[in-house]
């Protein structure tokens, strides 16, 4: 926690059933996952003094300015709204920013939420819109990343499958989850192994699915949090950093942002042994290889040593001593801007014993991550069961 | 003007598709069955068009009810030069009017020769589209109409199909500028000549120049610099199934990193002449450009990067790409 802040705490995530398209509007998706969280930590519109959202761009789904749209549905009339934009790693950056404003004592208690309703456009087409005079041969997310997983597997001589590995594990952890929107009960290592390939070195088992959804959390000040009569998560840091995402020497498989992150919020929540220490990890792996890659980079393994912890299957919810994103992570379920939200709000639950069949016995300590842009934003934060 | 800077139309547009949820669903139903419904707030108040939630209150609303088609302006403004998919393709008036029945207004065209023709308070009359879909637009405008005349609100007829979506084709015309450095390098690649910008701190050069060196926070340095049409390849994508947006592309086709000799970032390309199979991280590769007499002020200049047939470049530090220090290499 930051030197002379006041502490926050979340008291309820709401999230709706992660899907290819959400059957009502996008104001009636918000409104579901906002009401979900206000049962949870049971508080009413009015108790609300702040609504901060966040959400992917504005071409993802051609709404323009849609906080302005959307604060009927979220109860904000006559309240401050903000919206808080980091590409893909918005839903992290937006539950930093609502933490904040608590942290700071502006406010009691604040609504945060992030959505995304991939149904209504084409992220694809929105990651590859034409310039004039300019000549492009990408197309979408996975053609910009599979360059740099690329390195990652030349870096470590990592086999061939750990991507394969991780994608299977995760779709496992989601069959745990009600929310997540794959849930491939009958899915075999080697139906991973022989899907074909996209993005050479990426498969399509490995990539995410686009979803619908959206995910809210209500957080509270310490007093409110106190006089919950539910359990709370403790925010014990939060840390948000970004860089350029193209200069020379870039280390573009394990980011300075994203290792400065990560030395943040664990000195700020008195983290030493990362490993050891913490008890469940909410990552934002849209790509099957970027658990690995996270692990060495958040500092849970050795440099050129992260596939080695998912081989031996340390990164599983049944038996690994470091259960990675046991929601199903954002390999199961996808709707953009929510998907750092849902990281932080699936790490609260843990803490809070909340996690339903996927919760990891007994956790104390963990993590929620996100990452955007060129794998230039990042936020994270470190929520506890203890004050 | 040598150094003019470069300009070029930009449309950009999507059909997006909106689920319309259960309230927005069924005034768009009343529209095709030729009814237009208002949504009753808890205080007796009628909104249309209506709401999903409660402007003042927040409530979830759902009680539809019928209006009419008949109304009174509220205000207006006249709009001298329609654009396309507006109302009326001839001048008209923007007017907000109150449907006979409903509490609040909605905004749409009212077509009449003049402004002069236009008052605040005067009665209008709805207009239909012959052809109806569900669709906003199934509402062609508003005429004027006499001062006595009152529509009827109808019904929507029991066991009709609801609309749950609509397709919202948004479109979007900006004049693009390249700025003065990227402007520079469109011109030199019209002689097939690639230029860089340099960082006036770390000497570090990138292609296509930027006019600002993201690593020092300062402007890049005026003369740009030129450098050779070969490089190597950092690393590489193969996409290996068709992409929708790129009909133009065949599959399988390798992107790669391309870092130019001197330059210190590199940028996408395509790979040429070569097998996917055959590419590999360090590859020295040269650009494949268009025929002299098709060279435009584009990057589309250069078709894509074919092997030099030269020794690979070593790469020693598979996690940094590009180069740390600037131009020299050259």
């Amino acid at each position: 926690m930051t030197v002379g802040s006041q502490r926050a705490a979340v008291l309820g995530v709401g999230q709706t059933k992660y899907d290819t398209t959400y059957p009502g509007s996008m104001a009636g998706m918000l409104r579901e996952a906002a009401t979900n969280a206000l049962e949870m930590s049971a508080l009413g519109w009015d108790d609300i003094d702040a609504v901060i959202m966040g959400k992917a761009p504005d071409f993802f789904e051609g709404v323009m300015m849609p906080e302005v749209y959307l604060a009927e549905a979220l109860g904000c009339v006559g309240k401050p709204i903000m919206r808080v934009h980091t590409a893909g790693s918005v839903g992290g950056s937006t539950a930093c920013v609502a933490a904040s404003m608590i942290q700071s004592g502006v406010h009691e208690r604040v609504l945060t939420i992030g959505w995304e309703k991939q149904s209504e456009s084409n992220a694809m087409w929105a990651l590859s819109l034409p310039q004039p005079f300019a000549t492009s041969v990408n197309a979408g997310a996975g053609g910009y990343f599979s360059p740099i997983i690329r390195r990652y597997m030349m870096m470590t001589q990592a086999p061939e499958l750990i991507g394969c590995m991780v994608a299977l594990k995760d779709r496992r952890h989601a069959l745990a989850n009600p929310y997540a929107h794959l849930h491939q009960s009958d899915l075999t290592f080697e139906q991973v192994v022989e899907s074909p390939m996209l993005w050479d070195p990426i498969r399509y088992s490995e990539t995410c699915p686009s979803s619908d959804g959206a995910c809210a959390l209500v957080l509270g000040s310490e007093t409110v949090a106190e006089a919950h009569a539910g359990p709370v998560a403790w925010i014990k840091g939060t840390a948000m950093r970004s860089e350029s995402g193209s200069f020379g020497g870039r280390n573009m498989v394990s980011p300075a942002a994203s290792e400065a992150c990560a030395n943040d919020v664990f000195a700020q929540a008195g983290i030493h042994d990362r490993r050891k220490e913490i008890d469940a990890v909410e990552m934002y792996v849209p790509f099957s290889w970027y658990e690995p890659m996270w692990l060495e980079s958040l500092g849970f393994a050795e440099k050129g040593e992260g596939w080695r912890m998912v081989e031996s299957g340390a990164t599983s919810i049944d038996g690994g001593d470091l259960p990675v994103n046991c929601s199903g992570g954002v390999l199961s379920s996808n709707p953009i801007g929510a998907s750092g939200m849902i990281r932080f709000g699936e790490a609260a639950l843990q803490v809070m014993g909340l996690a339903g069949d996927h919760q990891v016995d007994g956790a104390k300590t963990a993590v929620g991550h996100a990452y955007g842009g060129a794998a230039q934003y990042y936020a994270m934060w470190v929520v506890g069961s203890e004050k | 003007m040598a150094d003019e800077v470069l300009r070029a139309p930009l449309v950009l547009e999507y059909p997006f598709t909106r689920t319309t949820g259960a309230v927005i669903g069924a005034f768009l139903t009343g529209l095709r069955e030729g009814v237009v419904l208002g949504v009753r707030r808890s205080d007796g108040s009628v909104m249309c068009p209506p709401l999903e939630y409660d402007p003042i209150t927040s409530e979830s609303l759902s009680e539809l009810v019928p209006v009419s088609t008949t109304g009174t302006v509220q205000t207006w403004t006249w709009n001298g030069a329609p654009r396309p998919q507006q109302p009326f393709s001839r001048p008209f008036a923007w007017a907000m009017i109150t449907l006979d029945g409903a509490d609040t207004p909605l905004l749409h065209g009212v077509l009449v020769d003049g402004p002069d023709q236009m008052r605040t308070g005067m009665r209008v009359q709805l207009e239909w589209r012959p052809q109806r879909e569900g669709h906003i637009t199934d509402i062609a405008g508003f005429l004027p109409a006499a001062e006595s005349a009152t529509g009827s609100p109808g019904a929507v007829p029991a066991g009709v199909e609801e609309v749950r979506s609509v397709r919202t084709p948004i479109r979007m015309e900006y004049t693009y500028t390249p700025g003065r450095a990227l402007s520079q390098y469109l011109r030199a690649m019209k002689d097939r000549r690639i230029l860089g910008d340099q960082c006036p701190e770390t000497g570090q050069v990138f292609v296509p120049p930027r006019g600002v060196s993201s690593i020092a926070g300062k402007a890049t340095l005026p003369d740009l610099v030129e450098l050779p049409d070969t490089g190597y390849i950092e690393s590489f994508n193969i996409t290996r199934v068709p992409i929708k947006m790129r009909p133009d592309l065949t599959p399988p086709y390798v992107s790669a990193w391309i870092v130019l000799d001197g330059a210190s970032v590199g940028f996408m390309g395509l790979g040429m002449n070569v097998a996917p199979e055959d590419v590999r991280v360090g590859m020295r590769v040269r650009a494949v450009w268009k025929p002299d007499d098709e060279l435009e002020m584009s990057a589309q200049n250069i078709l894509g990067w074919e092997p030099t047939g030269e020794p690979d470049e070593v790469i020693d530090d598979y996690s940094r790409v590009g180069r740390l220090q600037g131009a020299g290499e050259s």
